[in-house]
Order: structure tokens, then C-alpha cells, then sequence
């Protein structure tokens, strides 16, 4: 079970976390022309990289917040959490 | 009543307490403190079980967890548990054990024709055999297979013993109270930190229970007990026995079992059997300690057969006597402690050392006490069958693999030592890659990966000083990190023997002309002849050759199997054992309970249980309950003997007739507020929202990015910046988490704030043709007509004294209402509904009918709206606004949503009139058509309309609007029905929609 620090609440147990997916796509601006293609690949393409990946996780079970997770998909490791306003290097 | 292999005085046993117990039904003695297996052997029992595949007889090998052969049924407690491991399982009084895997009893067991038949199991027999026919499967192989395979029988009776789980944190955790544990937890607790010391057997102390060495002029054994009891008197301590760390999960949590209760004679209703511990420790010291090897040789499985040090171990914490004419085989000194400790008992021991002549300071003390000891020997066959008779001993010439003499001695045991193993499981768990360390012939741990440090033999350090001053410093150095105090610890005085080298000898060769089986791993019956065949027939991995012979997949992991299996590949393909590498280590190190892995969450305690207000009234009135989420809601409220089917069919009539009141408290209800909060919404549904004015309800429609129903509901604007939300019972936590999504990520710059308010409000809907007249009851000062209070309006009013909000909204399709209170007056507000009600023939109904209400109007829901249906499909296209952008609107303009075929929601009836026609069944053109049959829809939802007195379902149907009026087959393989059916509009009922607005 991973131990993810929540950047309002501190390291809490994945129990109280949902996971949420790729944090650094971008959804389109709304009421702006989007392409076709744009917005097919905001909605069904994701990369499934092995190493380093930043994802959404939502503190459900606690403050509620989304969150921005630097983590390992290989061997769990988090480098860092951040607020989703932060940025993630 | 006599134990004739127990001995006087020796061990760590209660004397003054007896207990009785049973084996296959023979009654026997042990003392407090004895495992099954001490208990067992102290009365000259050595036959416990037959083996996996042959059947053939085996006995105890080891003292602990590396036991392969000893696994009983065990009943006491009033349940039955197979698989137990004789040599951990504590005595208690009244504990009935018996053999597992023979037929009709250990002595004579019918599957032992098995071994005579060697040449019917070969590696892989499984797969090669039962491949073909296939008919054959069924029949002939899956029960032959069951019958012969598996241990014991898993007991059908509900536990009744209580689990726990339990969540901890600490600084440092120590896995193992050997010597290298023991310091390394004093260390730490000396130093301030919050330390966790578990230790998997009942008595601290590991090996210093057991080795011949003084610690500052204590026993091994006082100085443990002395460092226990100071650990235990701190504050910052937990020290546990019986409780093993079986598995290394990620970021440093570990997870350890507790035996809590099974020892005791009595304990308490709140006792718990078993505990189950997930401990965050921020560092972790593995003092495992390892596990000793045997040397492969001939019927090398024969009963009388042990580990060296487990008989040590059962002379001196059980003083008990695994032989009164023990050969001892070894490659090693340490199989010497054994010797000499069978001599200071007055048993007369035989060495059989694989070294040549050579000297130390155990062989000097073996050969000053008289011991025969024969160098370059080793046992190459074991004779008897049931138990250990004589030994085919041989000399060895200088290649070691042929002899120079044979010769065959009398013996009642035979206890071999092959080395050491270092217990690397919880190492490798972290994800440590291990390395081959050539000096032990074994793995340790390389470079740490998560916060293990391993100590002692779990590391490969084999001498007590060696340990303990690991222990020592680890412990001290990786707390101090961590409190930043460093309380400075002199390390003890050691004194222990010192061990000449061992031996790389693993495997005794066989004669010519000689083939007995010599077994690698026992527990699942895999021999040395297994492996040459797997390796024979093209296997080379170490991974595949273990899954074609199944060595080291049985419960005991292979702890005593690996190495050789391994040792046996590298000879066999030339190739260094670290080339072959090891497989991969598992959690659990040990089999744990099912009951503990599930702890509390049985029966109700499975999930919570959300009730609604009103649900004692509910009880009260014959409410059958259903399962929605977590929430229990009335299906149907009995009346006498009714089914389900009468009591929703009058339900749902009533409503259609008179008046019905429905506890609808389980809909989502989102509180939303903010200047944006017009704005948010108008992203967040397909519709328009700007312009809803207050006091007014809205129905909208929200999808997923991809153009996919989400969740429908109605909103109502209760003030200038607040809205009331509701979603479906089923969406509520799925509609919260997308809107905070979408504030908090995607358009943060909106002020708005959304928040549950589900189980602030509680709810009840007022429907059917007479609800306004009893809504003027309610609400006698309130105008209530259609005027003022018109189709999706909304008002504020005080219900018999208590605030209230009402909603002009409908599911049924009829003229409803739905009034909310505080949670707090949920009961008032129904019983003063069903109190009024009563003149206007008011009932209150459940799911069931709620649902054949809104099935025949043709409302959609959770069966329509399943994550595969667009706006269009369910005919809600006229919610989606051309003008404006939503979530999910660019996704509409697909091509597969465009297509003139694409499926849509219609109507069926049934040609008779009165078959019901299955949810799930698929619509076919023609039902005898041959398979695959195209189906061309399914139907999603089916009710008996009430108003038409006949059946009807809802459908989704490809080109579904083009079907209406055509006729097709509904079927139902499952259930086996196949019904003609008439597709009509999705509207069966009143699809103007007039009784709504009436
Ligand atoms: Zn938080």
C-alpha cells in the first residue's frame, strides 16, 4: 500500500486516495474550436510509461483535494506530491 | 502414558503441566510448551503423513517454519483446520490432530501405489497426461486429480472465531529475536526510538536458545530473556511473539501476523483468534535469521530424517529425543553442537563428515568427548519404511562422487546439515536485488531498496559476534538518524565456538545400478531425477523449470528445496548458481488464515450499512429491503402473503390511482454556491442554465468527455448563487468527485463551492393523480395549485412546524412532489405523510414499483444510462443546447454516434400479451437462426405495466426507431425463454407527458 503525503493533510495510506490518471494532460479551452484530432487525443490517448509519471490522485477519504504524484510506475517510488496549481519539475 | 523419547530435565517445557491430546484417534500426553511435533516425537511417533504425489511415508524434518513434511488437521476450538504445521502449532488440551493426504489411514494408505508406479508421475505429469480427450476432462482427470492432490480439507462450517486488523507506525521494526535482533531493537529503544520487535515463535531468542555460547557470562538463553525483559519494561517498546512479518509491501509497510489466541486454554468473547498488523515502519532491521539445508541422498524422505539443528532444537527447548541411534551427516561443523548435545545426553551419536581429516575447535571437542567421527563419509541410501532402520553409508574417494568403501550401520534417525540459507524473503519482498555470496553458497541481500538493513545469518554472518555487533550498530545508527540521540551501548563479551569451513558438497552420489529417489523438495514430491528430465526436455529458466516440477510452489516455499534445486540446475547446465539465479520470493512467508486477511469485515461489519431516516418505520411496516450502494432501500412493503410481483403491481397501481409516498433520501444531493455557480453548471450539463430563475427546477443531463451519459437529475436554484443538485443514488460519489475535478483542475478560476448534502435532507416523493390534494393537507396556509406552484417549481415551507423544501419534480410520470427536511425530521415528516395521507388512499411504495412506474413512461435509468449510451440513443437529445459548450459536446460530433443505425431506446410487448420478458435477453430477427444468432439489441429494462395490465420492457436497439411496429425474438439463453415481441415507442404511458403538468 502506497504512502502518499498529501500536500494539505501530510503521508496518508493509499486507502484514503483515489487515483485520477495523467495529470499533465490538458483539457481544451472551453467554447474554443478544437480539432478533431486535439481532442481525440485529450480523451483517449495516454502514454503508459515505465519510470517517472505525473498523476492525479484525489484525497477522498480526507480533504477532498485533487493532487498532483510524481511516481515510479515501476516500483512505486513517489518523489514528490504537489497541489494541482503547483508545478511538478 | 510414558513419553519414552522424552528426557528428564532438559528443555524449556512446563513439567508440571500435562496436556492431552489426540492423533488418529490414540490418545497421548505432552507437556505446556510443546509444539504437536515435540509432543509427537517425545512419544516415539515419526510417521505423520503420506506425501503429495507418491503417497510415501513421511515424518518431521524440521522444528519451525521450514517444516515440508508435517501438516496435520488440527481440531480444537470447536473448528477444524487442515495444513497445520506440526512443528509451530502449540499443545493446548484436547487438541485432535490427524494425518492429511492418506487413504484409510497412514499406515495403510491405498495412493501409495503411487511410488510404484514412479514412472506414471514424471515432471510435468500433469500437463502431459491429462491433455487429451478432452471429454475426458470432466469425468475422469478433474476428480482423479482432486482426490489425489491437495493436503487437507477445508472445513464448510462459518468461522466463528473473531479477526482483527490492526494499523501501527513506528520508527524501527524488527523482525526476528535472535541475537542480531535483540541488539539491534535494544539499540534503537535505547536511543528514544518507537521500536516494533516481532518474533514468529512463542519464546524470544531464536538461536540463543539453542547454541552453546555465553554472552557477559549469561547463557545465550538469560542474556535473551534479560534484554526481553528490559525491552519490555520501555515505554517506546512493543515486543510481540507468536507474530511473524510475512510480507514487505511498498513504501516501507510491512505486514505481520499475530497468533494471538490459539495457545490459550480460555479467553474472552472479545479475544481475537488472529491478528493481522500493517506496520509503516520508517526503517526496518531484518533479523530473520537462516534456515539450514539438507544434503540430497537416497530416500532421503524416510521418517526419522531431520534438519540437524531442529534436533538440537527438540533436545533443548523440548527435551525431547528425535532418536536413540542418531547418524549425523553433515558438510559442516555445526551438525557437531548436534552430536555432542546427543552425547551429553548419553546417546551415542555417529558423525558422517564429507570433509576429509581435518581438525577445529568442534571436531577436537567431538573427538576429546570419544565421538565416532568418519571423515570423507556420507549416507547414501536410508533404508525402512516407515521409518529410518539402517544407513547405506559410503566412503568417498577424492572426486566425491564415487567410493572407496560402502557399508550399511544400524540407526534410528539421521540428522543431516547441508548449511546455512539466510532467510532473504522479506529482503527480496522490498524489491532488494540479492547477490550469490560464494564463501556460504547461498543469497544475501544486496543493495538496499527500500529501508531494509538485514543483520545476523538473514545476512549471512554465521557467528555470534559477528551478530550482535551488527545488531548493535544498525540498530543504533538508523535510530539515531531518525530521534537524533545516540545513547552510546559497549558491546557485550562473546564467547562461542569457532567453526572450521564447510564443505560445497550438496548431493551424495548413487552407486552403480542403484536408483532410489532422492528428493529435492519434499512437501511437493519433486526429485532429483524431476529436475533432469524438466532440464532434458528443453526447460532452462529457473522460473519455468520450477512451475514444469513444481519445486519450491508448495506451502513451505522451497525454504529447504531452493538452494539444492538450484545447485542441481547449475551442475546439470554447467553454469554457476548466481547465473541460474533464484525465483521470486512471495508474501505469505508462511500460509496465513483467510479469516485473517478478512479481520472484521464479515457479514454486516463487510461494508457500512446506510439507512435512511425512516428506515425503522420501514422495518416496522414489512418493508422488504434491496441493496442499493451501501444503502438498504424498501423494495416492497408486504402485505399478508403477497410476492413481490402482487405487492409492486399494487404499489405502483395505487399511484397510477390515488396517491403513494416513496422514501427517496438515497438520491445524491450536491449542494452548490458561488457567483459562478450558473456558469459551472452550464458546463457541467448538456442544457442551458443561465437562465433558470429562482425557484425553479431544472432536469438536466451530464456526460463524460467522451460523450457518454454520466448521471441525470434535477437542479433547482434555491437562491441567487445556490443551487440544489441531486444525482442517482448509484452516481452520487462518482458526480461529487467529476465537479471537484473540474473546479479544482480544470476551470479553477470559477468561485463556486460544491459540497454533499446527501445525508443532510431527507426525502420523500408524493405521487399520483391525488398528491396535490394531499400536498394542501401538508401544507394547509401554502397555495399549492398549479399556478402557483406549476410543474418544476420549487418552494420553502414549514411542514407541521419544521422547515421544508418542496420540488415540483416526477420520476413516476405522475403529478409529484418531493419534499426534503433535515435528516433530523425525517420520521416526523413520513409518519405525518402516511397520518394525512390516509384519506386519499395513500400507500407508500419501494424500488420495485418505483421502477415499473418509470419503465412504462419511459424514463431512463441505471439499466439505460450504462456507460455505453449517448443522449441521443435514450431519445434525451433534446437536452443537449446546439449553442453553447458542455463536458463532452465535441465528443457527440463522432462518426459511430452519427450513423443512421446507431442504437436507440424503444418499447417491447410481449404478441401473448403475458410473458415477461427477461432484462438481459437480446433481440434477434430470428430465434432459430444458426449461432451466432446477430443480435440486433438487448433489453435493459422490463416491468408489468400497470396501466395496461401486460408486460413491458424498454430496449436499446440498433436503428431502434425504424423497428417500431416490427416483430422479433426476445431470448434468453439463461433463463431458456425466447418470447415474440412487438417493438413500440419507449413512451407506453401518457407520452405527452400531461399528468406531469396536470
Ligand atoms: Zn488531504
Amino acid at each position: 500500500m502506497l504512502y502518499i503525503k498529501c500536500p494539505y493533510c501530510g503521508l496518508r495510506a493509499q486507502k484514503e486516495f483515489s487515483y485520477g490518471g495523467d495529470a499533465t494532460v490538458k483539457r481544451p479551452n472551453i467554447n474554443e474550436e478544437v480539432s478533431s484530432e486535439d481532442w481525440d487525443n485529450f480523451v483517449y490517448m495516454r502514454k503508459s510509461p515505465r519510470g517517472k509519471h505525473i498523476e492525479l490522485w484525489q484525497h477522498i477519504a480526507g480533504c477532498r483535494q485533487w493532487i498532483k504524484v510524481q511516481r515510479d510506475t515501476a516500483t512505486h517510488e513517489i518523489f514528490q506530491t504537489a497541489k494541482v496549481t503547483e508545478e511538478i519539475r | 502414558m510414558s513419553q519414552p523419547f522424552r528426557l528428564n530435565k532438559e528443555g524449556l517445557i512446563n513439567r508440571k503441566k500435562k496436556i492431552s491430546f489426540t492423533f488418529n484417534g490414540k490418545k497421548l500426553f505432552g507437556y505446556e510448551g510443546d509444539t504437536i511435533a515435540s509432543a509427537l516425537i517425545a512419544n516415539g511417533i515419526h510417521l505423520v503423513g503420506r506425501s503429495f504425489k507418491y503417497h510415501r511415508p513421511r515424518g518431521f524434518f524440521g522444528a519451525g517454519v521450514e517444516e515440508p513434511n508435517a501438516k496435520l488437521q488440527v481440531e480444537f476450538n470447536g473448528h477444524s483446520e487442515p495444513n497445520v504445521n506440526a512443528t509451530e502449532m502449540e499443545l493446548v488440551e484436547g487438541l485432535s490432530a490427524t494425518s492429511q493426504n492418506c487413504w484409510p489411514s497412514v499406515n495403510f494408505d491405498i495412493g501409495a501405489i503411487n511410488n510404484f508406479l514412479k514412472m506414471f508421475f514424471p515432471a510435468g505429469f500433469y500437463y502431459k497426461t491429462f491433455m487429451w480427450p478432452k471429454s475426458f476432462w470432466y469425468k475422469i482427470y478433474e476428480p482423479f486429480i482432486r482426490k489425489a492432490a491437495g493436503l487437507g480439507v477445508a472445513s464448510i462450517e462459518k468461522d466463528k472465531e473473531r479477526y482483527e486488523h490492526k494499523f501501527e507506525y513506528c520508527d524501527l521494526l524488527v523482525t526476528g529475536s535472535g541475537p542480531s535482533g535483540l541488539a539491534s531493537a535494544y539499540a534503537a529503544a535505547k536511543n528514544g526510538a518507537k521500536v516494533i520487535l516481532a518474533e514468529d515463535k512463542p519464546r524470544f531468542g531464536g538461536t540463543l536458545l539453542t547454541d552453546d555460547v555465553s554472552i557477559d557470562n549469561l547463557s545465550g538463553k538469560d542474556w535473551a530473556e534479560k534484554i526481553i525483559t528490559e525491552l519490555k519494561s520501555m515505554p517506546n517498546v512493543t515486543v510481540k511473539n507468536r507474530s511473524q512479518v510475512f510480507g514487505y509491501y511498498d513504501h516501507n509497510m510491512l505486514v505481520m501476523f499475530e497468533r494471538v489466541s490459539d495457545h490459550l486454554e480460555k479467553k474472552s468473547k472479545f479475544t481475537p483468534r488472529q491478528r493481522l498488523w500493517y506496520i509503516r515502519a520508517k526503517e526496518t532491521i531484518l533479523s530473520t535469521g537462516s534456515i539450514e539445508r539438507p544434503i540430497v541422498f537416497g530416500n532421503n524422505d524416510t521418517p526419522g530424517i531431520f534438519l540437524s539443528a531442529a534436533a538440537k532444537e527438540y533436545m533443548k527447548v523440548y527435551g525431547v529425543l528425535v532418536g536413540k541411534k542418531p547418524l549425523i551427516f553433515t558438510n559442516n561443523d555445526s551438525a557437531y553442537e548436534t552430536a555432542l548435545e546427543f552425547k551429553k545426553n548419553n546417546v551415542e551419536p555417529i558423525i558422517l563428515d564429507t570433509r576429509e581429516e581435518h581438525s577445529s575447535e568442534l571436531i577436537d571437542e567431538a573427538k576429546s568427548k570419544g565421538i565416532d567421527i568418519r571423515f570423507s563419509h556420507g549416507v547414501i541410501v536410508a533404508n525402512g519404511y516407515k521409518k529410518v532402520k539402517s544407513a547405506k553409508i559410503g566412503k568417498l574417494n577424492k572426486d566425491k562422487n564415487s567410493f572407496e568403501k560402502i557399508e550399511t550401520v544400524d540407526c534410528d534417525c539421521i540428522c543431516v546439515s547441508g548449511f546455512w540459507t539466510p532467510s532473504v524473503h522479506l529482503a527480496s519482498q522490498s524489491g532488494n536485488k540479492l547477490k550469490y555470496e560464494e564463501k556460504i553458497d547461498a543469497f544475501i541481500p544486496d543493495k538496499k531498496k527500500q529501508h531494509e538493513t538485514s543483520v545476523g545469518a538473514a545476512n549471512g554472518s554465521f557467528t555470534l559476534e559477528e551478530s550482535l555487533k551488527h545488531g548493535f550498530e544498525n540498530g543504533s545508527n538508523l535510530s539515531a538518524k531518525i530521534t537524533e540521540t545516540k545513547t552510546e551501548i559497549s558491546i557485550p563479551n562473546v564467547n562461542e565456538k569457532k567453526y572450521g569451513a564447510h564443505d560445497k558438497f550438496w548431493c551424495m552420489p548413487l552407486p552403480k545400478n542403484e536408483n532410489p529417489k532422492r528428493f529435492v523438495d519434499f512437501q511437493n514430491d519433486v526429485s532429483v531425477s524431476d529436475i533432469e528430465i524438466a532440464l532434458r526436455e528443453g526447460y532452462r529458466s529457473i522460473e519455468h523449470v520450477k512451475r514444469y516440477t513444481t519445486l519450491g510452489m508448495a506451502t513451505d516455499q522451497g525454504r529447504t528445496s531452493n538452494l539444492n534445486g538450484l545447485q542441481l540446475v547449475s551442475n546439470i547446465e554447467n553454469k554457476i548458481v548466481p547465473e541460474v539465479g533464484h525465483t521470486t520470493f512471495r508474501p505469505p512467508f508462511t500460509p496465513i488464515t483467510i479469516g485473517t486477511i478478512v479481520g472484521r469485515e464479515v457479514g454486516m461489519e463487510y461494508m457500512p450499512t446506510r439507512k435512511t431516516p425512516m428506515h425503522e418505520w420501514h422495518e416496522k411496516n414489512n418493508a422488504v429491503f434491496v441493496d442499493a450502494g451501501a444503502w438498504k432501500r424498501p423494495r416492497y412493503y408486504k402485505q399478508g402473503s403477497e410476492t413481490l410481483f402482487e405487492a409492486s403491481k399494487r404499489e405502483a397501481k395505487n399511484v397510477r390511482e390515488n396517491v403513494g409516498i416513496c422514501d427517496v433520501t438515497t438520491l445524491g444531493k450536491i449542494d452548490i454556491k458561488g457567483p459562478d455557480a450558473a456558469e459551472f453548471l452550464n458546463r457541467v450539463y448538456t442544457n442551458a442554465w443561465m437562465k433558470l430563475p429562482v425557484g425553479k427546477a431544472r432536469y438536466g443531463l451530464m456526460l463524460r468527455e467522451d460523450g457518454i451519459v454520466m448521471d441525470d437529475g434535477t437542479t433547482t436554484r434555491i437562491s441567487e448563487n445556490h443551487y440544489h443538485m441531486t444525482t442517482t443514488t448509484a452516481q452520487a460519489a462518482n458526480v461529487l468527485s467529476h465537479l471537484e475535478y473540474y473546479l479544482q483542475i480544470v476551470w479553477p478560476e470559477l468561485n463556486v463551492n460544491v459540497v454533499s448534502t446527501t445525508e443532510q435532507w431527507a426525502g420523500a416523493a408524493i405521487a399520483g393523480p391525488k398528491s396535490r390534494d394531499m400536498l394542501s393537507k401538508l401544507y394547509p396556509e401554502l397555495d399549492v395549485s398549479n399556478d402557483a406552484l406549476p410543474f418544476m417549481g420549487y418552494k420553502e415551507a414549514e411542514f407541521f412546524g419544521v422547515p421544508s423544501r418542496i420540488f415540483r419534480i416526477s420520476f413516476s410520470g405522475e403529478l409529484a412532489y418531493e419534499i426534503n427536511v433535515k435528516s433530523d425530521h425525517g420520521m416526523f415528516m413520513w409518519e405525518k405523510m402516511m397520518e394525512v395521507g390516509k384519506e386519499f388512499g395513500n400507500q407508500p411504495y419501494g424500488t420495485e414499483a418505483l421502477s415499473t412506474l418509470r419503465i412504462e413512461m419511459g424514463h431512463v435509468a441505471g439499466p439505460e444510462l450504462d456507460g455505453r449510451t449517448i443522449p441521443s440513443d435514450v431519445s434525451l437529445n433534446g437536452l443537449v443546447s446546439k449553442k453553447k459548450d458542455f463536458i463532452g459536446k465535441n465528443s457527440l460530433g463522432r462518426e459511430a454516434f452519427n450513423v443512421e443505425s446507431r442504437q436507440k431506446i424503444v418499447g417491447l410487448i410481449p404478441i401473448d400479451r403475458k410473458s415477461s420478458i427477461p432484462e438481459g435477453s437480446h433481440i434477434v430477427q430470428d430465434q432459430n437462426a444458426k449461432l451466432p444468432n446477430p443480435k440486433l439489441g438487448h433489453v435493459s429494462s422490463s416491468c408489468w405495466s400497470v396501466e395496461n395490465n401486460n408486460p413491458f420492457s424498454l430496449a436499446i436497439m440498433k436503428d431502434g426507431k425504424n423497428m417500431i411496429g416490427k416483430k422479433f425474438f426476445a431470448v434468453s439463453p439463461l433463463k431458456n425463454k425466447s418470447i415474440e415481441v412487438e417493438v413500440i415507442s419507449s413512451h407506453y404511458v401518457d407520452p405527452e407527458g400531461k399528468r406531469v403538468r396536470s
